[in-house]
């Protein structure tokens, strides 16, 4: 029974939103207030609705009641708890539950947190927000239901993808819909400004801190991703430019530019319309994120199955949506407030290129992700788009951006004199580069590269302490905003950090070992001691023990693994790694090569935590941001 | 949804209609490409055009051996006999997926399989087949991709059959599946085979 009362939730949701979206917009455009109030009420049912569905699915796991499809595909009877849990999410139509709970979660915090602001404004972000639901929900009743009977249901599941039976993974898909399903409230906003015609500072102060908690973790779940992809693909990398990697960067790209141009639109007030723009396409690069994942017309490593009637479902709701959202830019944003003026030297200026250039990334990323399927679409075949393509030109679009990046918080608004900043910031380019050419000197390999990115560490990160520090010295304290941006920026510095040097300084080497043996790797020496087999709650494991020495003295003794899964064969690999804040000893096992010997993967990944530590200290940039009272602060009468 | 009462006064700088026709031409574009791709994701059998180099001489080249760079093959060594090329790298995730079809074809002997290794690091790729072994009867390593264009290589993975004098019989693009070996290769196979 408790499946069908799923359905019901799920049906009732699809009504409840339909009014969240119907009345809310059509009272704000009549003026009528009784419809308008609707849009609270109804946010708040549906998230009790939605937690009600997501809850009975998840109970439909625990209890593994396998007369529903969803459970007997995606779990079994050998299913550590933990993950009965984690399932909920690890496939299609679970996915897309979450999806929708987390839009209602959303929701209902702006229905909470929107006091201040006019009824009107909060009756059309709530309506929009409504109809984002009515799509996404209509999806799942129409083409995914996730409680659909198997009868007569069988006596045992499949199994969860072992892939995702991993504690990381149950972190990363929840992060990643908190991140890029909170885009959906900026896009909101905008819609309402533009639906009223007009922006009102007020509003975007009011609609930054979303966008900034949305960013935030956004870059959170990206992170965990690519840490889960390092110790569990057991190739060492950290990214790979898959499309579904893609899909999820490109929503991050102009999130980070639309978190600097709302900055500069609340301030200032110029490049309004930039800034509606932005949150426009954020949001539907999420949609196209989620269409790309979803509909299987790219492929990946994250393959899901293609089936034709949902990616058909998807895109027409995706059209649509970006489609009636552009529609109403066209028409109304030529007639937006132009704002302050400005110089070609000052604040806003960088803000532009900063823009621009994570704008251009953004494209370069859709280009190569979308151009395996034009090539197929214009008849040139079957073509895969590789690293070589994505990392150069990432790296030629994000230099300018390493360098800009100092000089933002420190030139003034409006306009300021460059030769003046220029003194300010002359001696920590000195610095950044005399440590680039200690650096070069001291690499034992890759020279340029960890010179660049000592150098360009050391100058985003000497003068973003710089600015931190007058500040402090001037007035005594920074915002909350200016230490989010301040964190931020060192997450940047510590990010560069960690991509290039892990990029110039790594070394691997893959050798065939017999229990023994031993191979030596930088000033590591790598003792292969055999491999036994251990039995896990759902697989088999062939376990290695590998010492580490330095020096000959025993750092760690490290096991990675081989783990066949009981339920359908799958091998999965789990690197053994001694983790170090100059570098990682990582080991991995390849086949068996028989005679009792093993492929053993052995990689000293230098400085590749800065790479994951950057991205936390970015999320929590975005949160402390967030945290500024100035955000929260009752609005005066006056529009700023 | 306009509202005529709109008093806010018309800027000059409303957005330039050609700024909105370029911005619709993309968005239709974009969508009509993804619609392809939701039609094209049902089908199975991605069929690919024939490539303009069948029934042409194979282009010339010199190229290193992955595994003894100073060791340079061309064209002419290859004469004699019909092999298949693979191009490849390390770097391409479809490759991956066709690499157990290739091995097992290879595996049959009926015909060299000479691999392509186009746009790589010589380490990278030798780390490749280390790890999912190596099929091929020698390994090209076309660094810089100087050659790549005269087989008229648009990406990885392509399989080109040449036949014993050195013409082009038959080109796939995109990864081979067992069913594009059954019904595609092993036929121009078993053609070129009968002409000797």
């Amino acid at each position: 029974m408790l499946p069908e009362l799923g359905q019901v939730l799920l049906a009732l949701a699809f009504l409840v939103s339909l009014l969240q979206s119907v009345l809310p917009l059509a009272g704000a455009q009549r003026g009528n207030a009784a419809w308008m109030a609707v849009a609270r009420p109804a946010a708040y049912a549906q998230l009790l609705l939605m937690s009600g569905a997501f809850a009975l699915l998840t109970w439909a796991f625990v209890a593994q009641d396998f007369s529903v499809k969803y459970v007997a595909d995606n779990s079994n009877t050998l299913l550590p708890v933990i993950y009965r849990y984690s399932a909920v999410w690890g496939a299609h139509e679970g996915s897309l539950l979450l999806w929708a709970l987390v839009l209602a979660l959303w929701s209902a915090a702006v229905a909470l947190l929107s006091r201040t602001l006019p009824q009107v404004v909060v009756a059309r972000v709530l309506g929009v927000l409504g109809l984002v639901a009515v799509g996404i929900i209509a999806f799942m009743v129409f083409t995914s239901n996730p409680f659909a009977r198997l009868l007569p249901a069988p006596l045992e599941g499949r199994d969860l993808n072992p892939l995702l039976q991993d504690p990381g993974l149950i972190f990363h898909p929840p992060l990643l819909y908190v991140g890029y399903v909170g885009f959906s409230v900026p896009f909101a906003f905008a819609m309402a400004a533009l639906l009223e015609g007009r922006i009102d500072a007020r509003w975007l102060r009011w609609t930054r801190p979303w966008t900034n908690v949305a960013w935030a973790f956004l870059t959170l779940g990206i992170g965990l991703g690519s840490w889960w992809a390092y110790y569990e693909l057991g190739w060492g990398g950290w990214w790979f430019w898959d499309p579904v990697e893609n899909a999820i960067f490109m929503p991050w790209l102009v999130g980070a530019a639309l978190i600097h141009s709302q900055a500069v639109t609340e301030k200032r007030g110029s490049f309004a319309g930039w800034t509606l723009l932005l949150a426009i396409a954020t949001f539907s690069l999420s949609l196209l994120g989620t269409f790309l994942v979803r509909s299987g017309v790219l492929t990946s490593v994250h393959a899901f199955a293609a089936d034709p009637s949902r990616g058909m479902f998807i895109l027409v709701f995706l059209a649509a949506a970006v489609g009636a959202s552009l529609l109403l830019y066209v028409r109304r944003a030529g007639h937006l407030e132009p704002g302050a003026g400005f110089q070609p030297a000052s604040r806003e200026t960088l803000l532009l290129l900063n823009n621009l250039l994570l704008a251009s990334a953004c494209a370069m990323v859709l280009l190569g992700t979308l151009y395996p399927l034009l090539a197929d679409a214009l008849g040139l075949g079957k073509i895969s788009v590789g690293p070589p393509y994505f990392g150069l030109l990432f790296f030629v679009l994000m230099v300018p951006l390493v360098a800009l990046v100092p000089f933002g918080p420190l030139v003034r608004w409006q306009r300021d004199q460059p030769s003046k900043v220029m003194a300010l910031l002359l001696p920590w380019l000195g610095l950044a580069i005399a440590l680039g050419v200690l650096a070069w000197f001291l690499a034992p390999q890759g020279k340029w590269k960890s010179a660049l990115g000592v150098a360009g560490a050391a100058w985003v990160a000497g003068g973003t302490l710089y600015f931190a520090w007058k500040r402090l010295r001037n007035s005594g304290r920074l915002t909350a905003e200016m230490w989010g941006m301040t964190l931020a920026h060192l997450g940047v510095a510590v990010f560069v950090v960690g991509v290039l040097l892990e990029g110039a300084q790594s070394l691997d080497h893959e050798v065939a070992l017999k229990a023994g043996q031993s191979v030596q790797l930088g000033q590591y020496e790598f003792v292969f001691q055999g491999v036994d087999q251990q039995q896990g709650p759902n697989y088999l494991a062939d376990r290695g023990h590998v010492q580490v020495l330095r020096h000959g003295r025993e750092l760690a003794l490290l096991h990675p693994e081989k783990r066949a899964y009981a339920s359908g064969g799958q091998v999965m690999t789990e690197a053994g790694i001694l983790p170090g804040l100059t570098g990682d000893v990582y080991v991995a096992m390849g086949e068996p090569l028989g005679d009792g010997a093993w492929a053993v993967a052995v990689h000293i990944k230098r400085f590749v935590r800065w790479i994951w530590a950057g991205a936390l200290l970015m999320a929590l940039g975005g949160l402390v941001t967030a945290a500024d009272r100035r955000f929260r602060r009752p609005p005066q009468e006056k529009p700023a | 949804m306009t509202d005529p009462h709109h008093q806010a006064p018309r800027k000059p700088q409303g957005l330039p209609a050609i700024a909105v026709a370029m911005g619709a031409l993309f968005f239709a574009g974009l969508v009509g490409l993804m619609l392809y791709g939701v039609v094209r994701s049902g089908d199975a059998d991605r069929d690919v055009l024939p490539s303009a180099l069948i029934g042409k001489p194979a282009p010339d080249f010199v190229l290193p051996l992955l595994h003894y760079p100073s060791v340079e093959v061309g064209a002419a060594q290859l004469r004699g006999a019909p092999y298949v090329l693979n191009v490849w790298g390390s770097w391409c995730v479809e490759c991956r997926v066709e690499h157990p079809v290739l091995t097992a074809f290879a595996q049959t002997k009926r015909v060299r399989v000479v691999g392509y290794n186009w746009k790589d690091e010589p380490e990278d790729a030798l780390r490749w087949l280390e790890r999912y072994g190596n099929p091929f009867f020698v390994v090209l390593a076309d660094k810089e991709g100087r050659y790549a264009l005269d087989w008229g290589v648009a990406g990885a993975p392509e399989t080109f059959l040449v036949d014993g004098s050195g013409i082009v019989r038959w080109k796939h693009t995109g990864p081979l599946t067992e069913q594009v070996v059954q019904e595609r290769l092993l036929p121009a196979l078993e053609q070129v085979e009968q002409a000797r």
